[in-house]
């Protein structure tokens, strides 16, 4: 998926976001959290300041909220604290890269014991 | 996804899994051009918007869904443009979504007939309760002869029964 197809699909997802909200019987709809498709599982984690975390992985893994607050809190950590980061440009910071997949091996490690 | 196993209604419907009867909110079928064919509703204190409009949202919402899940799908290799309408089948469709106040399953059929239900978040897959709902639908509406595929269904028979199982799940 190239940038534009990326763009396109936020855009989606920002429009979906707001139908599903509407779409809600009862009051206080938020967000969705977690979108399941036959071979994958969406799960989304929106900050307080309307930041969104998507992760795509095998359909029925579990805990994938603990995971994306830590890729929540290595963002904070990394990206934003990164004095020449300016926002709403993609992100091209080693060391967010590194630890990130760091994070997400070891939770697959965890998962799987290996 | 097995729809011809059987001519007649699956024997035993799937044990319900959560101890509350009133766990649905509503349910719409809608068919391939996007006409609502059911809506009930028994459990829904919030309308944001006019049956109209709610029924064509709905009906957007599930279609823009199909179109990113199978843009965002990891296992295929060749993905279709945004906004292409992906036939019945063909790539991979989202079958549920959550969020913090409900749980939206999703089922469509081969021949376009889409199945929607909205609970509360906590149910469990619901895949196996669409199946048999559309069984329902194939027992009272399909095979009725007085039905013209495409009109909104008007069978009480087929209301009651689903009424009847959605209390029990």
């Amino acid at each position: 998926m190239d940038t534009n197809d990326s763009l396109r699909v936020a855009s989606l997802w920002h429009l979906m976001h707001a139908i599903s909200q509407q779409l809600s019987p009862t009051t206080g709809c938020s967000e969705i959290e977690l979108l399941e498709a036959d071979t994958f599982d969406l799960h989304i984690f929106q900050s307080l300041t309307g930041t969104k975390l998507f992760v795509v992985c095998e359909p029925g893994t579990q805990h994938m909220e603990a995971l994306l607050k830590v890729i929540y809190e290595l963002y904070t950590d990394y990206v934003l604290n990164n004095p020449f980061y300016e926002t709403k440009i993609p992100i091209r910071c080693e060391l967010f890269d590194i630890n990130l997949t760091q994070a997400i091996q070891k939770d697959r490690v965890a998962l799987l014991g290996r | 996804m097995q729809f011809f196993g059987g001519s007649e209604i699956s024997p035993s419907p799937p044990t319900p899994t959560t101890t509350t009867g009133n766990n649905a909110h509503m349910i719409y079928i809608f068919n391939r051009n996007g006409v609502c064919l059911l809506y009930r509703e028994w459990n829904r204190p919030l309308h944001t918007l006019n049956p109209q409009q709610d029924h064509k949202l709905m009906f957007g919402l599930l279609f823009s869904l199909k179109s990113l899940a199978s843009k965002m799908d990891p296992t295929s290799a060749d993905k279709g443009n945004l906004g292409v309408p992906q036939l019945p089948g063909q790539g991979c469709s989202f079958h549920s979504f959550r969020t913090n106040t409900y749980k939206l399953s999703f089922m469509e059929t081969p021949s376009g007939i889409k199945f929607i239900l909205v609970t509360n978040p906590r149910t469990s897959d619901l895949r196996e309760t669409l199946k048999y709902i559309y069984n329902l639908y194939v027992e009272y509406v399909a095979k009725n002869p007085l039905y013209t595929p495409g009109t909104p269904i008007r069978c009480g028979l087929f209301n009651t029964a689903v009424d009847q199982y959605v209390r029990s799940i």
